[in-house]
């Protein structure tokens, strides 16, 4: 089923340029020339994102860490190798992908912990960001609960994952 | 049980407290930064800051007392080169998704899409004027957030922000559709987690996309908590700032 979505995505799409006459060759190469330019914005912080969290997990202190908090994150059935996930996702789009990446090459992207960090990734959004972004362009000065709610969308969407991955997965 | 999660709410409401601090950071790292909440920008930038030179410093003292520094000096060198592999790998399906959603965008893809959703925002964003500014932006940058059209998103949710602006005359506090507005996108809600399949291929997985129905079933549900969190809170953190 899965293996069926992006062909029939990527043909729906070509149909819908053709039907509206769309020169869809140009507007495919523009598109992927932008995403060029944002993707080059992005490889800095990953360096040197990586590079901190390359010399953390080698020093053992994420070791450390993960055996201080694995109590809390057993209760709730949460993967320890997915905690620095959790912690740096709303923070930094750069960073999440840093330690994605980095929790990939440890287990298997095919564990238990590394389709819950697929999941996380997928489905969970750099909150300070995105909200700094958008109050930005406005004169707003007291954002109210924003923050307290979307902490709250990407907590549920934490533990979601690990609970969707137990039950559809495993 | 009740008073447990508000008590946890007034917590997280606490956290104004470090926004304030970022504030101050403001004029330092953010120049340009006026005013308004760009500063959150600064908070993530300072956090930031703070937690690579911690991590830095934690590592070489880490390495040290554990006997570790080989790792640790191997990690230092080689982690750059991890970066770039990483950055290579993903840039190609980076270019091929924003080269097809232009397609997407140019054949009014988004224009159909929004047409559906308009029923079902029109629940979540209340007294707001249905065929006004504001609400097609906020049905267009959604659609294009559905789509992972990440460059159109944004500059349609901006004007959706500086319209809400408009016609409900905010002045300095955010208001509830505002707050809705910025949680929904907080809230990823794209349906095809390719960055997240690229990776899971580049490290052999036998199955990279079949995480399809747990992304979704997650969105939904982390959607459905902050919006419902954003009704819930609405009155309370108004009857704060009356107090105040």
């Amino acid at each position: 089923m899965s293996d069926h979505v992006i062909p029939i995505f990527i043909a729906l799409i070509m149909i819908a340029g053709l039907v509206k006459r769309v020169d869809v060759f140009s507007e495919f190469v523009e598109g992927a020339k932008e995403s060029l330019g944002s993707a080059f914005g992005i490889l800095p912080a990953l360096i040197a994102l990586m590079t901190a969290i390359g010399m953390f997990k080698a020093s053992g202190a994420l070791d450390v860490i993960s055996a201080a908090v694995s109590p809390i994150t057993e209760f709730l059935g949460f993967p320890k190798e997915c905690i620095p996930l959790a912690l740096i996702r709303p923070i930094s789009g750069s960073g999440a992908l840093a330690v994605f990446g980095s929790i990939l090459s440890d287990v298997s992207p095919d564990s238990y912990a590394g389709r819950v960090a697929s999941v996380i990734v997928g489905s969970t959004e750099t909150t300070f960001y995105t909200a700094a972004v958008y109050y930005g362009i406005t004169k707003i000065k007291k954002t109210r609960h924003t923050i307290a709610s979307s902490l709250t969308a990407d907590f549920t969407g934490f533990i979601m994952s690990a609970l969707t991955v137990r039950l559809l997965l495993h | 049980m009740e008073s447990f999660a508000k008590n946890i709410y007034k917590l997280i409401l606490k956290y104004d407290i470090f926004l304030k601090i970022a504030i101050n950071f403001r004029s330092y790292i953010y120049p340009e930064c006026k005013g308004g909440y760009a500063c959150l920008a600064g908070m993530a930038v300072f956090m930031l800051k703070w937690i690579f030179a911690v991590m830095l410093i934690i590592s070489a003292i880490f390495g040290a007392v554990e006997g570790n520094m080989g790792q640790v000096c191997e990690a230092a060198l080689n982690s750059s080169v991890e970066a770039v592999d990483l950055f290579l790998y993903l840039l190609g399906g980076m270019c091929m998704w924003g080269g097809l959603m232009r397609v997407a965008e140019k054949a009014k893809l988004t224009d159909i899409l929004s047409e559906l959703f308009r029923p079902f925002l029109k629940h979540i964003f209340k007294g707001l004027d249905m065929n006004g500014g504001a609400f097609r932006a906020i049905c267009m940058n959604i659609t294009a957030n559905l789509l992972g059209l990440g460059n159109a998103a944004t500059p349609l949710g901006l004007e959706a922000m500086r319209r809400l602006e408009q016609e409900e005359h905010t002045g300095d506090t955010a208001s509830r559709n505002m707050i809705m507005f910025v949680v929904l996108n907080t809230a990823s809600i794209t349906l095809i987690p390719t960055t997240a399949a690229s990776l899971r291929m580049k490290f052999g997985s036998a199955a990279p996309m079949e995480i399809l129905p747990c992304v979704l079933i997650t969105s939904a549900c982390a959607l459905a908590a902050g919006l419902i969190s954003a009704a819930a809170l609405d009155g309370m953190t108004l009857g704060r700032r009356k107090k105040e």
